[in-house]
């Protein structure tokens, strides 16, 4: 099990660093940073001495070997255009991502696996196929698309909730804030947990049902139920569990991809998470901010990663190999 | 005679589908006593599985008992509401599937998949329950059953699944164990020991077992009657000796001769020519009429009931009509 996880964390820094060289190389062709950071009377002189200054003129490999010499300690420098520690800023803007993903990867998972079990257990009823058909519109239309359609209809028509930003929020600990206890903070994380999580709570109910179809077709369902055990038990307690085994997989993944792709619904709530903060770094080739931001996402992604085989562990028997092994 | 413990009368199960009804079982009726072994033989698709599901009540949709009736101890279970057929199962009918590597569920040891079972049906603590595991899994044949029970269905080899699932199918008692196809997926070299395991249980429980198999050797070992299905129909019903060595049915007869044995010797087994028919393509008349050498104009008009002959022995075959041998005499 040490072993196990050990080996993972080497795989994990190797990924790590292939991301930072992959990153660092890209952000070489966004542009020229002096030339969004300076005005348009600087001298060429003075031009080349930001650029000494900020070791931009050093070879890549020099470059590479700082970024990542520093970046173990957690300095990405200072953001060439907000001329703070990327750090901060990340920091500062973490909370707002990660509480709207968290929020809508739950709502994802608790509605994709129950429409789910709901439409492989009622197979044919008028409400499955209700279902099945709504989410066919979650799977086809674009984020941004719904973001705008939950907005006209729910802040600008009904005016129930607001259309922008994160409402109010109050600190908890020395650099966490959140919004959750506030009540205009609920309310403003609504339609963008919505819009976010539509998309995976429809993929999540789409594997959930062919997965439960699949294995209520096994014979050990079939066992199950010649054994007389009740409905409740054999769908519930077999045949769910069964199920949950390759959708943890793609949940997890799916979380990754929900704090990834957040930039999207960030962009169209006006959310202030590290997506925005990332979009507004591409438009002033803001390399340093990139830069992290590209490491924290793969970070984001090795850990759940991480956790998803850990988790596969617990559920499935099978997966525990030195205890078998020890056996024969 | 006795109530018989099981009485199956004139069974139809149906398909629909698109192209119309499709008859997978055609008026089959059984009985079996109590303590009674009845094997039940046929080709792959004759209906074998299909008449163990329909008693049990787990016909798959759209599979449907269109007519007939079934009687457990005199009390009829065809018809049963959902939840009373639901406790009926495993308590006092049990179930043996044909392959052990999947009829268990990988995800729960098997103690607790046998406390699951033994609490649906039983009033009892969980402690209880496992004692009755580990009494249970000791008489299956499972070495140091009180540590094994703990384990996972994947620590266990195909044999010993397979005890493991009758240990689950006899778990709460019933009165009537199917066994559909119990050893087909087994080595040859545990399919006697299994067999064995079942026989021995269910007779020292009195339990009555429907022995569902295509392995005429199985059959001549362990049951005491054999029912001989073809094309969903039965051919014949009658004690193993006598249908064995004097089959009266042309199908049992063919069926019979293209068994080897150690004591003759043959050349060539003989075999039936052609196939059993597909159900959309069933014969008028005798199912069998296609494929029958000893075919006749009546086998091609009418389809043959069971006939009662000596000795508690039916047969579905117009050659044994008393009014055929009259003309032919005549």
């Amino acid at each position: 099990m040490t072993a196990f996880i050990l080996r993972r964390l080497a795989q994990s820094v190797i990924v790590m660093l292939t991301v930072a060289l992959v990153a660092f190389a890209l952000f070489r062709f966004v542009g020229d940073p002096i030339a969004s950071m300076v005005g348009q009377e600087t001298t060429l002189a003075e031009r080349a001495e930001i650029r000494a200054a900020l070791g931009l003129d050093d070879p890549f490999l020099v470059q590479f070997w700082n970024f990542i010499a520093r970046a173990v300690t957690g300095d990405f420098g200072i953001s060439y255009r907000l001329q703070q520690p990327v750090m901060e800023l990340i920091l500062s803007r973490l909370p707002a991502t990660l509480e709207l993903a968290l929020v809508s990867g739950i709502l994802a998972f608790v509605f994709g696996v129950g429409f789910g079990v709901y439409t492989a257990l009622r197979r044919g009823g008028w409400a499955s196929s209700t279902i099945m058909t709504v989410s066919l519109i979650g799977v086809s239309l674009p984020t941004f698309l719904i973001g705008v359609l939950l907005i006209w209809v729910f802040a600008v028509e009904l005016q129930w909730l607001p259309s922008f930003g994160r409402g109010e929020t109050v600190y908890v600990g020395d650099w966490w804030r959140t919004g959750l206890l506030t009540e205009s903070g609920r309310a403003s994380l609504i339609l963008p947990a919505i819009t976010l999580g539509l998309y995976q709570m429809t993929l999540i109910m789409r594997l959930v049902r062919a997965e439960m179809l699949e294995v209520l077709r096994t014979d050990y369902i079939k066992f199950a139920r010649a054994r007389g055990l009740s409905n409740r038990a054999v769908n519930f307690g077999h045949a769910l569990k069964n199920t949950l085994v390759p959708v943890i997989t793609i949940t997890g993944l799916q979380m990754g991809s929900i704090i990834a792709f957040s930039i999207i619904t960030e962009t169209v709530f006006q959310w202030p998470g590290v997506g925005a903060l990332f979009i507004n770094s591409v438009r002033f080739v803001d390399v340093p901010v990139m830069a992290a931001y590209l490491m924290l996402i793969a970070l984001v992604f090795v850990v759940i990663n991480l956790i998803v085989d850990l988790l596969y562990y617990a559920v499935d028997p099978r997966l525990r190999v030195d205890r078998a092994n020890a056996r024969h | 005679m006795a109530t018989p413990l099981l009485s199956v009368r004139d069974l139809i199960v149906e398909f629909p589908t698109r192209r119309g009804t499709l008859r997978a079982l055609d008026r089959v009726s059984f009985d079996i006593a109590e303590g009674e072994v009845l094997g039940m033989v046929g080709e792959s698709g004759a209906g074998k599985s299909l008449t163990g599901a329909a008693i049990i009540g787990l016909l798959e949709p759209p599979g449907r008992i269109a007519s007939g009736e079934i009687w457990l101890r005199g009390e009829r279970i065809d018809n049963l509401p959902r939840e009373k057929m639901r406790r009926i199962r495993g308590r006092r009918i049990g179930m043996v599937f044909q392959d052990p590597l999947t009829s268990l569920n990988p995800l729960y040891t098997v103690a607790e998949q046998l406390i699951e079972t033994i609490r649906t049906h039983m009033d009892v603590s969980e402690k209880e329950a496992r004692k009755r595991a580990v009494a249970l899994l000791d008489r299956v044949g499972i070495p140091a059953a009180a540590r094994r029970i703990d384990d996972y269905p994947h620590h266990f080899s195909g044999g010993m699944r397979q005890r493991v699932v009758i240990a689950l199918a006899l778990a709460a008692e019933p009165e009537l164990v199917i066994a559909d196809e119990p050893t087909t997926a087994l080595d040859v070299s545990v399919q006697a020991q299994i067999i064995d395991v079942l026989k021995e249980i269910c007779a020292e429980r009195g339990a009555s077992v429907l022995l569902i198999t295509h392995d005429m050797g199985v059959i001549a070992e362990t049951a005491d009657r054999v029912a001989v299905l073809y094309a969903g129909r039965l051919a014949e019903i009658g004690p193993v000796r006598d249908v064995i060595q004097n089959a009266e049915h042309p199908y049992t007869a063919g069926l019979m001769g293209s068994i080897p044995t150690l004591t003759q010797t043959a050349e060539r087994l003989t075999q039936i020519p052609g196939a059993m028919p597909r159900l959309n393509a069933i014969p008028q008349g005798c199912a069998f009429n296609p494929r029958c050498p000893k075919v006749f104009d009546r086998c091609y008009r009418d389809q043959p009931n069971l006939i009662a002959r000596a000795d508690g022995r039916q047969v579905s075959c117009w050659l044994y009509d008393a009014q055929v041998k009259e003309v032919s005499h005549g």
